[in-house]
């Protein structure tokens, strides 16, 4: 659905991991860009109606966008700057207790 | 038209007075500020509170133990008015003590509710049994009294609810309605408002803060003041504590409450960080678990309270027909306002019950 203006992905590109897939992005994109740019909406399911949620407002408001980074649930996927290495899973309803 | 009753406040009060006397055959009109009054009733925390209320006034207390033994039908009966569930959930109330004293406080309360005849089921929680009911709890809490017949609901569901109850039944609900000026007539009451004057045989004043400026044109008093409590909402998690507690509780939509301050600024209901954090400390020192989440809001909001924190139900003896309650349990009370207030006050005589609640207790005796 989302193309970049610059196509292409540099060689040696860092990389996320999301649900186990190794997913390449450019330095300074948010997580959330660097999940759509490579083809991936729905980020969470929302624990209303279990629905699948894609990213909307990319700015930090709506939280749609929510992901489990590196364990940690409910985080902000639109504001936060994707770093190499990082494991990211869906949010999948509420968040639990540690 | 003139209706039977006019209800000035549409609020907790006011909603459940209206919708109490619709229900028993009254033509009723509601009439609802806006935004711009404090409404109490949209930002409190939505406990039914038993344990220890009106300790030492024995008249409150019987009164809220009475309001909480019928929140079973007042929910039933707006689900089938409605079919709206407003979230009450009879789980039980914990009070969480943080030292042997606070404990021997509690079992003061339960002592001093029995010597009134309050007859209501509590008991007292060491440590190991409160792991039972809540296995995250932290390793501050020394134990907690319980009772089972504490509950919670949501507020804004309650008020809607109370609101779409009175309309489904043939009752008037009118928005945006201020009103200037209230004028005793010719068999009944003229309220001036913006959209011309409303007429009532009898009329009820539950307008909360508002109460205090309309009262003495009807020869009521309501001598209330605001008081400020702040409310901390975090990120939903997962049904987790079902319980209903002092300090904190969780909606049924997953949000976790934290509340709540008391605090005098007038009629500031704005926020200030260093409480909201004080509010946060007290619920991590009940649940560490809470550390992990996100706090999404606060807020504050203006409790409706009078000298001695007791509610007020009083006619007028100037204008009989005249009416006024106020409180700041407006949740804990709805049933009793709309199974009792609201046909007391449509028949025009309020109930045997309430009768020490008049204004008239704060007249100082001169001799």
């Amino acid at each position: 659905m989302f193309r970049r203006i610059e196509p292409g992905t540099p060689e040696q590109s860092p990389t996320v991991s999301f649900e186990g897939r190794q997913i390449a992005f450019r330095p300074g994109d948010s997580l959330a860009a660097a999940l759509l740019a490579a083809g991936i909406s729905a980020l969470r399911q929302s624990p209303v109606d279990a629905s699948p949620r894609a990213p909307y407002c990319m700015m930090g408001v709506c939280f749609e966008c929510l992901v489990e980074i590196d364990g940690r649930q409910n985080q902000q996927a639109c504001l936060t700057p994707a770093q190499d290495g990082m494991v990211v899973h869906r949010q999948t309803g509420a968040r639990q207790l540690p | 038209m003139t209706y039977d009753l006019v209800v000035v406040g549409g609020g907790l009060i006011g909603a459940a007075i209206a919708w109490g006397a619709s229900r028993t055959g009254a033509s009723v009109a509601l009439l609802d500020e806006g935004d711009v009054a404090y409404r109490a009733s949209r930002g409190n925390f939505g406990l039914i509170w038993l344990q220890g209320k009106g300790v030492g006034k024995p008249a409150y207390m019987h009164w809220s133990l009475r309001a909480g033994r019928l929140w079973k039908d007042l929910t039933e009966e707006l689900h089938a008015a409605t079919g709206l569930d407003t979230g009450w959930r009879q789980t039980g109330g914990l009070h969480f003590c943080f030292s042997e004293a606070e404990l021997d406080k509690r079992r003061d309360v339960l002592a001093r509710t029995r010597a009134d005849g309050g007859e209501i089921t509590m008991k007292f929680l060491d440590r190991a049994g409160l792991r039972d009911l809540v296995p995250g709890i932290g390793p501050q809490v020394v134990g907690a009294s319980f009772s089972p017949e504490d509950s919670h609901v949501s507020p804004l569901y309650l008020l809607r609810a109370l609101q779409q109850a009175l309309q489904d039944g043939g009752g008037s609900y009118q928005p945006g309605t201020t009103v200037a000026e209230i004028r005793p007539e010719a068999g009944g009451f003229a309220v001036a408002t913006p959209s011309g004057p409303v007429h009532g045989r009898r009329i009820v004043l539950a307008a909360g803060l508002g109460s205090a400026r309309l009262a003495p044109q009807l020869g009521l008093s309501m001598p209330v003041e605001p008081e400020r409590g702040q409310i901390v909402v975090t990120e939903r998690v997962r049904p987790c504590f079902p319980y209903a507690a002092n300090c904190l509780r969780q909606t049924a939509e997953g949000s976790f409450l934290f509340g709540s301050s008391h605090e005098e600024v007038g009629f500031d209901d704005g926020t200030q960080v260093t409480t909201a954090a004080d509010l946060c400390a007290t619920a991590l020192r009940v649940l560490p678990g809470l550390e992990a989440v996100g706090v999404v809001r606060f807020w504050g909001s203006l409790r409706v309270m009078t000298p001695d924190g007791l509610p007020i139900y009083e006619e007028s003896s100037r204008y009989p027909g005249a009416f006024a309650a106020t409180c700041h349990s407006g949740v804990t009370l709805a049933s009793v306002h709309a199974f009792d207030i609201g046909p007391a006050v449509a028949a025009g005589i309020l109930p045997a019950a309430v009768a020490s609640f008049g204004s008239g207790r704060f007249d100082v005796q001169a001799h």
